[in-house]
């Protein structure tokens, strides 16, 4: 068979190859797709959210009740701030499950996902339902500045990884 | 009357009805065949048709059905689209106002009771063809494409969930998207994502992985409607209709409708 022209479509003279010993154009064609399909992946990543904010001020620890699920932030920024006689810490009203969001049955003491049933103690850990695992805590702190407890729904502890008993994730009275 | 043969034979010389019709009217068998073959719209339809193809007994005509009512989905769908803005200011009440107010209320229904109908099509159209054996040589293929736009078909039906915008469309997408999350290596929950670290921070979460792509963000909202919309009216519908003009060249080109090969 005779060798093929040097300048025929596709090919390279002999000895000559592109990256990775690939012809040049299987090169230029892989790079063209891969630099599309990120593009058009990147795309669908926006850079600014219009969210509620992640970070707020809940007020102070002597507005909340000892003992009492407290559900004034649930509708604004989806957190609820429970008070122990020990600590005070704020549980994300996202279901564990597929993401609904429990009620506090304050007659039963535990929260109930309404979507599959799923059931959790007032400390967030689960008990009941197809969830696999507890509610997330959200990262809870007082502002030195004014004494307020500032929750930072940003940063998740999960139980499951041993993160409650990290400090940021409760406020110790 | 010769006056009107006179006028007919006018137009049909004419530049414009020649340029519209290349071949004149075909007046012999051989030159209708050729006339089928030869027409954008009419060669759409098989030249033969076998006649166990057109036993209803055995097709079901639930591929014909499916396509029906994607058509039947493409118009009313195309319609509302007059009266629905997808946002969250408008989309729930604009469901109202098509419903109470616009002429015709039954058109949407009719685009959510056929798409129930094309569910459910689709699903009989694949029971049926798996139960005759049309799935074998040299139909695998074209079995690949009708699994491809199931899918599509399904998930036709899951953005078009959330349109109305009510209690029930905003927590099933929740519920449904949901899922994205467990994607190996691209959800935040998905196996093998917890390996994906930079130090000890994970570089998979809530806020970059599968589900946040599809959602536009952490939690359904204003830009899930806008996606949910776009996919929904625009981008699985060109796709499903480039499949499946793929899906029926290939039913003739493998041998015709179902039937012995």
């Amino acid at each position: 068979m005779p060798a093929r022209a040097a300048g025929s479509p596709g090919r390279l003279p002999e000895g000559l190859t592109g990256l990775g010993g690939l012809p040049e154009r299987e090169v230029a064609r892989v790079a063209l797709s891969g630099g599309l399909a990120s593009v058009l992946g990147r795309f669908m990543f926006p850079n600014v959210l219009f969210e509620p904010v992640q970070k707020f001020k809940a007020g102070f620890v002597a507005d909340y009740a000892v003992g009492e699920v407290d559900e004034r932030w649930k509708d604004k920024f989806g957190i609820w701030i429970v008070r122990t006689e020990e600590v005070v810490y704020a549980l994300i009203s996202v279901c564990t499950h597929l993401g609904c969001t429990p009620n506090w049955l304050p007659t039963q003491n535990k929260f109930k996902c309404p979507c599959h049933g799923s059931g959790y103690y007032k400390s967030g850990v689960n008990f009941e339902g197809p969830t696999p695992r507890p509610l997330e805590r959200a990262k809870i702190s007082i502002d030195i500045a004014d004494g307020q407890i500032v929750v930072d729904k940003s940063k998740q502890f999960h139980q499951e990884r041993g993160e409650w008993t990290d400090p940021e994730s409760f406020i110790k009275l | 009357m010769a006056s009107v043969r006179a006028i007919q034979e006018n137009i049909v010389n004419s530049q414009i009805w020649k340029s519209v019709f290349r071949v004149g009217i075909p007046n012999t068998n051989r030159k209708r065949v050729l006339a089928v073959l030869g027409s954008l719209i009419l060669h759409l339809h098989p030249v033969k048709v076998r006649r166990s193809g057109t036993r209803m007994s055995y097709t079901w005509c639930m591929g014909g059905t499916s396509f029906f009512l994607f058509l039947v989905e493409t118009v009313t769908g195309l319609l509302l689209m007059f009266y629905y803005r997808p946002t969250i200011e408008y989309a729930f009440t604009d469901i109202m106002d098509l419903r109470e107010q616009a002429p015709f209320g039954i058109m949407r229904e009719m685009h959510r009771w056929g798409a129930h109908a094309m569910v459910i099509a689709v699903w009989l159209h694949m029971f049926r063809v798996f139960m005759t054996g049309s799935y074998k040589p040299p139909r695998e293929f074209n079995w690949n494409v009708g699994v491809i736009l199931m899918v599509l078909t399904l998930l036709l039906s899951f953005t078009g969930y959330l349109l109305p915008w009510d209690q029930l469309a905003i927590w099933a997408i929740t519920v449904g998207s949901s899922m994205a999350r467990a994607t190996p290596g691209a959800g935040n929950e998905g196996p093998m994502s917890g390996l994906i670290k930079l130090g000890d921070i994970r570089l998979i979460h809530a806020g970059d992985d599968a589900r946040f792509g599809l959602i536009g963000g952490r939690s359904i909202g204003a830009a899930t409607l806008l996606r949910f919309y776009v996919l929904h009216c625009v981008a699985i519908p060109l796709v499903a209709g480039f499949l499946m003009a793929i899906h029926f060249w290939r039913v003739r080109k493998d041998g015709g409708i179902s039937g012995p090969l």
